[in-house]
């Protein structure tokens, strides 16, 4: 980091989150700076996606703080017409299942969709989403329902409705869980490519993701954090990963060679 | 017939709405305001719902099968399919009403006044699905939940009448990929109890799922700035054409309650 000191991009503090029948996060903190790619490590459960939504701004924190640039992240900030707009333009959310995030009749409206919320003027959504569709590659498919597209084609209009508004900030929740291995690949070279400024929060339980891409790592285990910092040191420390059930041993067999024991991993 | 039943059911379900989905609809209908379209068909169900007289009713039914005529075809092929369907579940329920209504027999146990009231319920309710389904085949969905909202339905209302439609694809195929997986689990028979259990928790599952889902969408909804309202980008303009139309189906609302109710 520079000199400077700079307003993380978020804050946080103590959090804890509980849903009525089960504990999600519990005194979780760390902060997110400006830039910045973070990959949100845990199993399954973990509460990767609880955390999500708290930075989101679709659930709010319990316990302790969540701040976005220096503000409170609370129901009542987001509910103020003007501020609470602006944070949806400025914080995009990609989903984990693109069957919820995908809502609209055609892939035309789906992108449209934020613009038009926005208040933006007709031109101006017109144009955006014509960028936005010709940016991802997916103009063929503008009058299709977005329903019945394959996975990756999904998960492409999906990334369109949300870099349409241009955020600054981009959550992604598994963005390459359920795609061949051909669609992942071509997601995370995009990610690459398109990101540059960005501050990207990407939740994962796959290590080559976070490997690819993250400069920074948070894992979660049982709804707290176990560890965060730079992402090498990390994705190196095989007693960290294997204690929260990121990486585990078992007996299989390379080759000709006699069956051996390593660290694995599944994803 | 009772092999793969509720799988086949299933899957003609979703041919039969992914056919009116994509249905290309047109004709006057099309060109309609949608608000004229949903408070004129929303008159004349009333009207056909409420009818007591037979000639009427069938009237109101030649009216909503020319309009689906005037629609395109695939609007037609919809309709004609959505009469099948209809008949066959009104017929069942009415079927009993033919012999144990009292009134003057007719032959095979039937009794005048049984015949009647099974054919006046057959049609009334062919009549108000064919204008409700006219609704949704000949406007697309964006225009509808404006209208609705028009119409000041409560805005979460819309937003759940909306997902329920879009993700009846979505549960469909979950559950038949939950069908097939089982199956594949029980290979060759399955006694009929089992089977009735699968069912029985299938259905639980997708309640579940649609739950679990809403709640995802109304997420995904708000993180692109959905505050209640969904903004459009067509705006509603209401033409001579469409003034001309509000006045017709009126008149005809008018007409039929004033012959199939109030004399
Ligand atoms: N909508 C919900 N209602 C109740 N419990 C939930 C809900 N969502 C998640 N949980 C629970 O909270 C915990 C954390 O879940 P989640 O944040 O989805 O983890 P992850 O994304 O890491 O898999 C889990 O125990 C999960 O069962
Ligand atoms: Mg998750």
């Amino acid at each position: 980091m520079g000199v400077l000191a700079m307003t993380p991009v978020f804050e946080l503090e103590g959090v804890g989150f509980r849903y009525p029948n089960a504990p999600a996060l519990d005194g979780v903190s760390f902060s997110i700076a400006p830039g910045q790619c973070v990959a949100l490590l845990g199993a399954n459960g973990s509460g990767k996606s609880t955390l999500l939504r708290l930075l989101a701004g679709l659930a709010f924190a319990q316990a302790g703080h969540v701040r976005f640039q220096g503000g409170e992240l609370t129901e009542a900030a987001l509910a103020d017409d003007a501020g609470g707009l602006e944070f949806r333009r400025r914080v995009g959310v990609v989903f984990q299942n693109p069957d919820a995030q995908l809502f609209n009749a055609t892939v035309f409206d789906e992108v449209a969709f934020g613009p038009l919320q926005m208040g933006w003027s007709r031109e101006q959504v017109l144009e955006r989403t014509g960028e936005a569709l010709r940016a991802l590659d997916i103009e063929a498919l503008r009058e299709r329902p977005p329903y019945r597209l394959s996975g990756g084609e999904k998960k492409r209009v999906a990334l369109a409705s949300v870099l349409v508004l241009d955020p600054e900030v981009l959550i992604l929740d598994e963005p390459t869980a359920a795609l061949d291995p051909q669609s992942q690949a071509r997601v995370i070279d995009f990610l690459f490519e398109r990101l540059g400024e960005r501050t990207v929060i990407i939740a994962t339980h796959s290590l080559e993701v976070a490997r690819e891409i993250a400069d920074t790592c948070a894992v979660l285990s049982g709804g707290q954090l176990a560890a965060h910092g730079p992402a090498e040191g990390i994705l190196s420390d095989e007693a960290l990963l294997r204690s929260t059930h990121l990486l585990h041993v078992h007996r299989h067999r390379h080759g000709p060679g006699s069956a051996h024991s390593h660290p694995h991993q599944h994803s | 017939m009772r092999r793969d039943f509720l799988e086949k059911t299933l899957r003609n379900l979703g041919d039969a709405l992914d056919e009116a989905g994509r249905a290309e609809s047109s004709g006057p209908l099309r060109r309609l305001d949608p608000r004229v379209k949903l408070a004129g068909f929303f008159g004349l169900i009333l009207a056909a719902a409420s009818s007591r007289h037979l000639p009427v009713t069938l009237g109101l039914w030649g009216l909503g099968a020319t309009l689906a005529a005037v629609s395109g075809p695939g609007a037609w092929r919809a309709i004609l399919r959505l009469w099948a369907g209809v008949g066959l579940l009104t017929g069942a329920v009415a079927l009993p009403a033919l012999f144990l209504t009292p009134g003057p027999a007719l032959d095979w146990g039937v009794t005048q006044t049984g015949l009647q009231s099974a054919l006046t319920l057959l049609v009334r309710v062919e009549t108000t699905a064919t204008f409700a389904s006219l609704i949704a085949l000949t406007t697309p969905w964006p225009a509808l939940l404006k209208a609705l909202r028009h119409f000041h339905v409560p805005a979460l209302a819309v937003v759940i009448f909306a997902m329920a439609t879009r993700f009846i694809f979505v549960l469909l195929g979950i559950a038949r990929d939950a069908f097939e997986a089982r199956r594949a689990r029980h290979v060759g028979h399955l006694p009929g109890k089992l089977r009735r259990q699968m069912a029985a928790s299938g259905a639980a599952m997708l309640l579940g799922k649609s739950i679990q889902l809403s709640g995802e969408v109304y997420d995904a909804m708000r993180a692109r700035g959905f505050r209640g309202e969904a903004v459009t980008l067509d705006e509603f303009r209401c033409s001579r054409a469409d003034w001309a139309a509000a006045g017709l189906f009126l008149a005809l609302t008018g007409a039929a309650l004033e012959w199939g109710c109030w004399r």
